[in-house]
């Protein structure tokens, strides 16, 4: 048996590989759920009502996706170049400590104040992430040990910030960070619900990333450098700069995704905002396979398990980490996918 | 006499390519057969079905009477089959007998063999004519010698049928005769051999009888001694392919100007004190034995590497320090030598590999925005004009031919209308109707007056398209000449090294 390469990878099975992944990791997870004593298909059941099965749930759950949109689409910029930003994390939460450190204070008006705090946790997101880019470039540093261990680094900065200079002290329990003055909390989407105006934001960074990649000349330096960078340096295209200009892109999006999330939902920041949302992103960009489109689908469906997991974990007795579980499998699933759109099997 | 080998009704499939159809072989005891035919004609796929490395879809492999099992490796070795691959397939770090004993021992074995292995490896070499020093790191070797080593490997195994892939690809002339003459030795110690080329002289050469392949079929079989080279051309290429002739025209003023250009790699010295003239008008060859310097000199005029002393003008301009994309402004189209690896992007459509040099230029882009109209417009052009076959612009551009992937290489270089044209091995692994197709736009080039650097390892393709000739050898030029009197034994001595004191000599 091996593996030969296809000449050219049919539409129907770029739409296929992710379903076919999200199966498998489905039909993975339900031997732990089994295991746990309960029928996987109640369990699914469970899931399914707990994210869409009400007008709260649905809400809940795209307030979930949207910072998962923002993290997916900064995993696939970044993997588009081959740059493996795996700092998603850490980028998420200075993005997010720097806009909550600014809103606490700033006296202008919401209408430009937000768009000031977001372009904050923007730079706070890119600067995070230029210094492993610029290591990369100059000595040749992996930058999958740097920007992995660099999310420790800034959870636990996190941590000290939250519990010294910037704890609120109106915060009882938790630490707290100071909560964004609230000129500069997002509107809701639909009212009496946590969804709020940031969706639309995600969909937006999801078209305005498609275009970039796909019409600009930055775009097509980053898809040749990408697949081939000898090619792309002998064609006269500075690889250092296309990929310090991704950097600066993906570490922007992350950055963004905590941004929001503090201005649209937590207000103040705390270590455990965040389930993970930096990590998910990159499940998320391989599901979408790097695609701006598929990154808002693959989104929603995490989403839907991390949300989904919480409501069958009550209903049922099974651990929520079984979210996390069935992400994880579907990362490998779809890695496994991915390997069989782009070759046949022959004996 | 004892058939050794027998491939019977061979075909292999690869999706809708069929590489091997219905070919059958034989190969007698102590015969030196040469597979001939052009890239992707077949041979290695047959050879690597034959050794194992591939299944084939249909067919049987008899090697001593014995049908092998299909797609086992091991058990063509152990049927006495050896292969010696086109790019070898030894660690650096090792040394000559422990590159040899490599993979025949069990893993399971406490301690290694070495005194036993030694004496054996020192008997092969002795008995095949093929002397070695066992303890040499293998990175410390030749090329020659590293080729020596991989017979040797297959020989330690007790191979009784060789195959050799190309084996003179990376040697000199006067190390592949002697190849040559060792493997004439050894079939006289019992051995049959198979050797895999395109190039007629060696077959010619070389061999008692040739199998030429086209197309994946076999197409004829010859006693060497009964055929002659013209004929296996014409078998080989389907039809009769005249290559275009150089005319004699006037050269103008110098276009291209390295002087003393010195380049350092990792503390190496990759060119010393190397100077030569471009003119308008004319093509400068640079022939030289793969490994001497050219793929420094290639990077020198693409950009990515540059002088760690001298100058290199262009055009009066000082080019030596400006990268890629100032070469390209300065009035430099390149064909890199590498097609696959620096020439295009695979996965990339033919009008983004088009413009690919070009993003930037208000030609291609508008305000950051990438002009797809006006690119794909340009791409159509240049499939028209340069005759680019099987494509259209938004065709992956590693679905073409090696040959169109040349052809749309060389038009985004000559579109540009370029002062100085680097032309870097632009016909390796090229058929011969694509070949021609691009020494005919070379000379067009020519005629038009760019200056051309051909850096060649073909001697025929460099006496034919060349005004004048140097030879590159250990990073440093020859002096230059003309092309008229540029016969093979004074070329053959010039890369050899043989200038400084034997100017006139041939």
């Amino acid at each position: 048996m091996r593996l030969e390469r296809r000449s050219n990878v049919p539409l129907h099975l770029v739409i296929l590989a992710p379903l076919a992944a999200v199966f498998t990791a489905l039909l993975l997870a339900s031997g732990l759920i089994a295991a746990a004593g309960v029928n996987p298909l109640t369990a699914y059941g469970e899931m399914l009502r707990g994210a869409l099965g009400s007008r709260l749930s649905i809400t809940e759950m795209l307030t979930r996706a949207t910072p998962l949109i923002f993290t997916g689409l900064a995993a696939a910029v970044a993997f588009r170049a081959r740059l493996w930003n795996i700092g998603g994390e850490g980028q998420f939460f200075v993005g997010a400590l720097v806009t909550a450190w600014i809103g606490h204070s700033l006296g202008v008006p919401g209408w430009i104040g937000i768009p000031l705090l977001m372009l904050a946790g923007m730079a706070a997101g890119a600067a995070l992430l230029a210094g492993p880019a610029f290591l990369r470039l100059r000595f040749g540093v992996d930058e999958v040990v740097t920007t992995l261990l660099l999310n420790f680094i800034v959870i636990l900065f996190v941590g000290l910030m939250i519990e010294g200079p910037l704890r609120d002290p109106l915060a009882f329990g938790w630490p707290s960070s100071v909560p964004v003055d609230g000129n500069y909390r997002l509107p809701d989407l639909v009212p009496r619900s946590r969804l709020h105006i940031g969706l639309l934001f995600a969909i937006a960074a999801a078209g305005a990333v498609w275009l970039v990649l796909a019409r600009t000349v930055f775009g097509a330096e980053t898809r040749a450098a990408g697949l081939n960078a000898s090619a792309a340096e002998f064609a006269g295209i500075s690889l250092p700069k296309t990929i310090m200009g991704v950097a600066l892109l993906s570490g922007a999006l992350a950055g963004l995704a905590g941004s929001v999330e503090v201005m649209g939902v937590t207000a103040g920041v705390t270590t455990t905002m965040s389930p993970g949302f930096g990590y998910a992103g990159i499940v998320v960009a391989m599901l979408a396979a790097l695609h701006p489109a598929g990154v808002v689908a693959a989104a929603v469906f995490v989403a839907t398990v991390f949300v989904g997991a919480d409501a069958m974990s009550r209903a049922t007795g099974v651990p929520s980490f079984i979210a996390d579980v069935i992400v994880a499998l579907c990362l490998l699933t779809m890695i496994v996918a991915l390997l069989f759109t782009t070759y046949r099997v022959r004996r | 006499m004892t058939k050794v080998l027998e491939l019977h009704g061979i075909t292999k499939r690869f999706g809708a390519l069929t590489a091997n159809d219905d070919v059958t072989l034989t190969l007698d005891q102590g015969e030196i057969l040469a597979l001939l035919g052009e890239n992707g004609a077949g041979k290695t796929t047959l050879m690597n079905i034959l050794f194992g490395h591939y299944a084939a879809d249909e067919g049987t492999v008899r090697v001593f009477g014995q049908e092998l099992p299909p797609g086992l490796p091991r058990a063509a070795i152990g049927a006495g089959v050896g292969m010696v691959h086109q790019h070898f397939t030894l660690a650096g770090n090792l040394t000559v007998l422990e590159n040899v004993m490599l993979g025949s021992e069990p893993l399971t074995r406490v301690k290694s063999a070495r005194g036993e292995a030694r004496k054996k490896l020192m008997d092969i070499a002795e008995r095949f004519g093929l002397p070695v020093k066992p303890e040499a790191k293998v990175s410390s070797l030749s090329v020659g010698e590293r080729q020596r080593v991989e017979i040797l490997k297959a020989l330690y195994r007790d191979a009784r049928v060789l195959i050799l892939d190309e084996p003179t690809a990376v040697l000199a002339r006067p190390e592949a005769q002697k190849l040559f003459e060792t493997l004439r030795d050894m079939t006289k110690e019992g051995l049959s051999l198979i050797f895999i080329s395109h190039k007629l002289h060696e077959v010619m050469a070389a061999s008692d009888r040739v199998a030429v392949l086209r197309g994946g079929k076999m197409v004829a079989e010859r006693k060497t001694a009964q055929t002659n080279a013209g004929e296996l051309a014409e078998l080989m290429v389907g039809r009769k392919v005249e290559r275009p002739v150089r005319h004699d025209h006037q050269i103008g003023a110098p276009v291209l100007v390295a002087d003393k250009v010195r380049i350092e790699d990792g503390g190496q010295t990759q060119l010393d004190d190397v100077s030569f003239t471009v003119h308008t008008g004319e093509i400068l060859g640079i022939v030289g034995v793969s490994g001497n310097g050219q793929a420094a000199l290639g990077a020198l005029l693409s950009g990515l590497a540059h002088p760690a002393s001298g100058a290199l003008t262009l055009a009066d301009q000082d080019v030596g320090h400006l990268g890629p994309r100032g070469m390209i402004r300065a009035g430099a189209g390149r064909v890199p030598e590498d097609r696959h690896a620096e020439g295009v992007v695979g996965e990339l459509s033919l009008w983004e590999n088009a413009v690919l040099e070009r993003l930037r230029t208000p030609e291609f882009s508008r305000r950051g925005f990438v002009r797809q109209g006006a690119a794909r417009a340009y791409t159509n052009d240049l499939i028209k004009r340069f005759d680019i076959r099987g494509a259209a612009p938004d065709t992956r551009i590693r679905l073409l031919s090696g040959g169109n992937m040349q052809k749309l290489i060389l038009g985004r270089v000559l579109s540009n209308g370029p002062r100085f044209v680097l032309a870097n091995q632009p016909t390796r692994g090229l058929d011969e109707g694509a070949i021609a197709a691009v020494h005919a736009e070379l000379l067009a080039a020519r005629a038009e007056g760019a200056a051309i650097l051909l850096i060649s390892e073909e001697l025929e393709e460099a006496v034919a398209l060349s005004d004048r000739i140097q030879a590159i050898v250990k990073g440093r030029l020859s002096d230059p000449i003309s092309a008229d009197e540029a016969d093979p034994q004074r070329l053959g001595l010039m890369m050899a090294g043989v200038w400084t004191e034997d100017e006139n000599a041939a």
